[in-house]
């Protein structure tokens, strides 16, 4: 009740020290970190797709919890910033041999670790880190969150307003709708608050009470259950993913009347704007919360949010570790 | 041994009695209170000016991690935290590593707790072997052995037929029956309060009707029964209201809350603190209030520490993989003076809930000292301020929401059946 300071991610001057939520992330900082994406989207486009930003730092990447996909982003990133990488699968090594979280990362530091990209299944590990480095008076060393548990991704809450932003140009008269499994995802989390933080007047979440959380509409959300209305008169849909574990059981039927009610099908995307974008965090699930038609089709950036995030990781490296 | 505490405010809750007076103890004894008995010569003479003087506290729920988790602590080191926490009497819950379901378990706790000399201890027996919900415990054996009572812990009890029959089983002989409310399917895989503070950092949460649920079954049972129940923990609104009905409909039931519930609320969390998993989860200012309330007006009977002791290991993990509770032992009182000092609630009714009800629930001569009684006393200094670091307690957890808070009331004397055993 007296140690939590009110944003442990920024230092005494109110600069970024970690990356481990958009939650309470002022608004300048956010758009200081998408303004530096900008030219990091060229950079991939040039024959030389590296600036020497990073060059002389080692990039922990540890995963506690698999993923290719996200640790590729990471890794191109910080290769394209000239970092050395290393990338840990904690989930299959240390852990199983009885060492703690903390002892790896003590291990990690004295290897002179600059930087932690973390992936953990448990809400609030990258914020132990950052706590323990902390108190250990490490802090020159970067915590970045690459996703834990439920709680928050903030890279990708980050590459989701770049991209919005890149299509859209401004926040301010949007409305955006966030369709699917809401209370199991840190990606929607994440998100919203972005999207208050800057200003979007009005997000949506549509859902079956199963997969809203208790509480949802306090992060300033409206919440639908009915998708067709839901999605009515909407500039963004952003699908989440349903993890196959979560499609039969107490919380659903079936894939099959999940994606009656709530996948996404061009009669569904039709009642948003004309103009509308479709994104989803990937990895995709093709006829559980998205028809391929839409998925593939022309209101559809689901792969050009992949080059911006390779973009915006490069943008919030350079920011916390770059001098 | 004789001793005189003397120029001190004696409290004694049970016996309406609050004035400065001396107390005379020998033979292990209150002797007499105000005037020396005849031929007076004391051994030792406290002076307890401008302090207070009143039973030694009962804690009912006090986790002393024996057998089975000495890692974490130990007898000794708990039942030192208890004395410098003013505490004289406990009742531990039987979830140590084996449970308290077997006679020589208890045995050999109580002969141990002897031996130390401290304060008393009252083992509570599990209710099923193993507390695996499935089979009963021989409960004549364990409460010949020293069980006051039977509880199944924290440990999730989800067969009601069981349920049913080892209440039916423990009214026939007249057992008390401790049990914590809370649903075990609706809480299964949950660590925090199902409200916004769980939405927000994505913590599997604990929904309020768990707890009503529970009390709806356990109630149900008790009027089948004829079972005595304690309620162990209530942590909502919602259950203090379920609890105030049924003992308005006449229903023999008690109920107790926890210091960290009464003082903190799910927002204390704050970016997953550890320190504050706790079981059952806290929760929203409104149910805190509602305890407060509660404890206040009598619907909720006592207060009790819920002493955890967790080793380092233990919290310095992500907030779901930590282990839940929290020290307590040596912060009861002064939390109790917080609460009663916030809520003007009057320092005698305040000190009732930390002896004179406990010793009511526990059925134990203990929480007085009319002359005759047990010298078991606490002599504190209401005034006195410190502040709660690991170095300050004698328990060998130093896991608690109040590090680094500074509490008033310090315990200056403990002791037990006229023997001094603490002074700080």
């Amino acid at each position: 009740m007296l140690r939590t300071s009110p944003n442990p991610q920024l230092n005494a001057d109110g600069a970024l020290q970690h990356l481990l939520t958009l939650e309470g992330m002022p608004a300048e900082i956010i758009e200081r970190i998408l303004d530096t994406a900008v030219p990091f989207v060229s950079i991939a486009e040039r024959d030389v797709k590296k600036v020497p930003l990073l060059r002389g730092k080692t990039v922990f990447n540890l995963f506690f919890e698999n993923s290719t996909r996200t640790r590729t982003t990471f890794e191109i990133a910080a290769k394209r910033l000239s970092a050395d990488v290393i990338n840990l699968n904690v989930g299959v090594s240390s852990t199983n041999k009885g060492e703690t979280l903390l002892d790896t990362i003590d291990n990690l530091v004295a290897m002179n670790a600059d930087m932690f990209v973390v992936r953990h299944a448990q809400s609030g590990a990258p914020h132990l880190i950052a706590q323990h480095l902390s108190e250990r008076q490490r802090d020159h060393i970067h915590v970045i969150n690459a996703g834990d548990g439920r709680h928050a991704h903030p890279t990708q809450g980050l590459l989701d307003l770049f991209t919005i932003r890149h299509y859209k140009h401004e926040f301010s008269k949007l409305t955006v709708a966030v369709v699917g499994d809401v209370l199991h995802s840190r990606v929607a989390r994440s998100l919203i608050h972005g999207l208050r933080t800057m200003g979007v007047p009005e997000v949506r979440a549509i859902g079956p009470q199963t997969l809203l959380p208790t509480a949802v509409e306090k992060l300033g959300v409206r919440v639908f259950h009915d998708m067709r209305i839901g999605l009515a008169g909407c500039d963004v849909i952003v699908m989440l993913r349903l993890q196959s574990e979560r499609m039969k059981g107490s919380l659903l039927p079936s894939a099959g009347e999940f994606f009656k009610h709530y996948g996404l099908t061009a009669d569904k995307l039709a009642l948003a704007k004309p103009d509308a974008i479709v994104m989803h965090p990937g990895p995709m699930n093709r006829g559980v919360e998205i028809d391929s038609a839409v998925a593939d089709g022309k209101h559809s950036v689901i792969l050009p949010q992949v080059t911006f995030g390779i973009a915006v990781r490069m943008a919030v490296m350079s920011m916390l570790a770059g001098g | 041994m004789k001793i005189e505490i003397s120029n001190g405010r004696l409290i004694d809750p049970r016996h309406g009695i609050d004035r400065k007076t001396s107390v005379f103890i020998a033979a292990g004894k209150v002797a007499a209170i105000g005037a020396a008995p005849s031929a007076w010569h004391a051994n030792r003479v406290i002076d307890a000016g401008g302090m207070i003087v009143c039973p030694g506290l009962i804690d009912i729920s006090a986790r002393l991690r024996e057998p089975g988790f000495e890692y974490k602590a130990t007898l000794e080191s708990e039942m030192q935290a208890a004395i410098a926490g003013g505490v004289t009497s406990l009742a531990c819950p039987p979830d140590t590593d084996p449970p308290l379901d077997e006679p020589g378990l208890v045995e050999m706790l109580k002969h141990r707790a002897r031996s130390l000399n401290l304060a008393h201890v009252y083992p509570i027996g599990a209710l099923t072997a193993g507390l695996k919900g499935e089979t009963i415990t021989e409960m004549g054996e364990l409460a010949e052995a020293g069980c006051i009572a039977f509880s199944h812990a924290d440990a999730p009890l989800a067969d009601t037929q069981v349920l049913l029959r080892a209440m039916q089983y423990a009214a026939t002989f007249g057992y008390h029956v401790w049990l914590r409310p809370q649903d075990a399917h609706l809480s299964r895989g949950g660590v925090a309060h199902d409200g916004e503070v769980a939405m927000r950092l994505g913590l599997p949460a604990i929904p309020a009707c768990a707890e009503t649920i529970a009390l709806g079954t356990i109630f149900a049972l008790a009027r089948v029964t004829g079972s005595r129940v304690h309620l162990a923990r209530l942590s909502t609104h919602e259950g203090v209201a379920c609890v105030r009905e049924a003992k308005r409909e006449g229903l023999g039931v008690t109920c107790d809350v926890a210091i960290n519930h009464l003082h903190l609320c799910d927002t204390d969390i704050g970016w997953f603190d550890a320190h504050c998993h706790l079981v059952p989860p806290l929760r929203g200012v409104r149910d805190r209030d509602a305890l407060r309330a509660g404890l206040a007006d009598g619907t909720i009977d006592l207060l009790c520490s819920d002493h955890t002791p967790v080793d380092d290991d233990g919290k310095q993990l992500p907030f779901a993989e930590s282990e839940p509770g929290a020290t307590g032992l040596e912060l009861l009182l002064p939390l109790t003076l917080k609460w009663a000092r916030e809520d003007r609630v009057p320092l005698a009714s305040a000190l009732a809930r930390v002896t004179a009800d406990p010793a009511r629930v526990l059925g134990v001569d203990a929480g007085q000292l009319a002359v005759g009684a047990a010298a078991d006393i606490c002599i504190f200094d209401p005034e006195q301020r410190w502040t709660v670091l690991p170095d300050a307690l004698k328990s060998q957890g130093k896991n608690t929401p109040f590090l680094g808070l500074e509490l008033q009331g310090k315990v200056r004397y403990a002791l037990v059946g006229g023997q001094i055993v603490h002074e700080g």
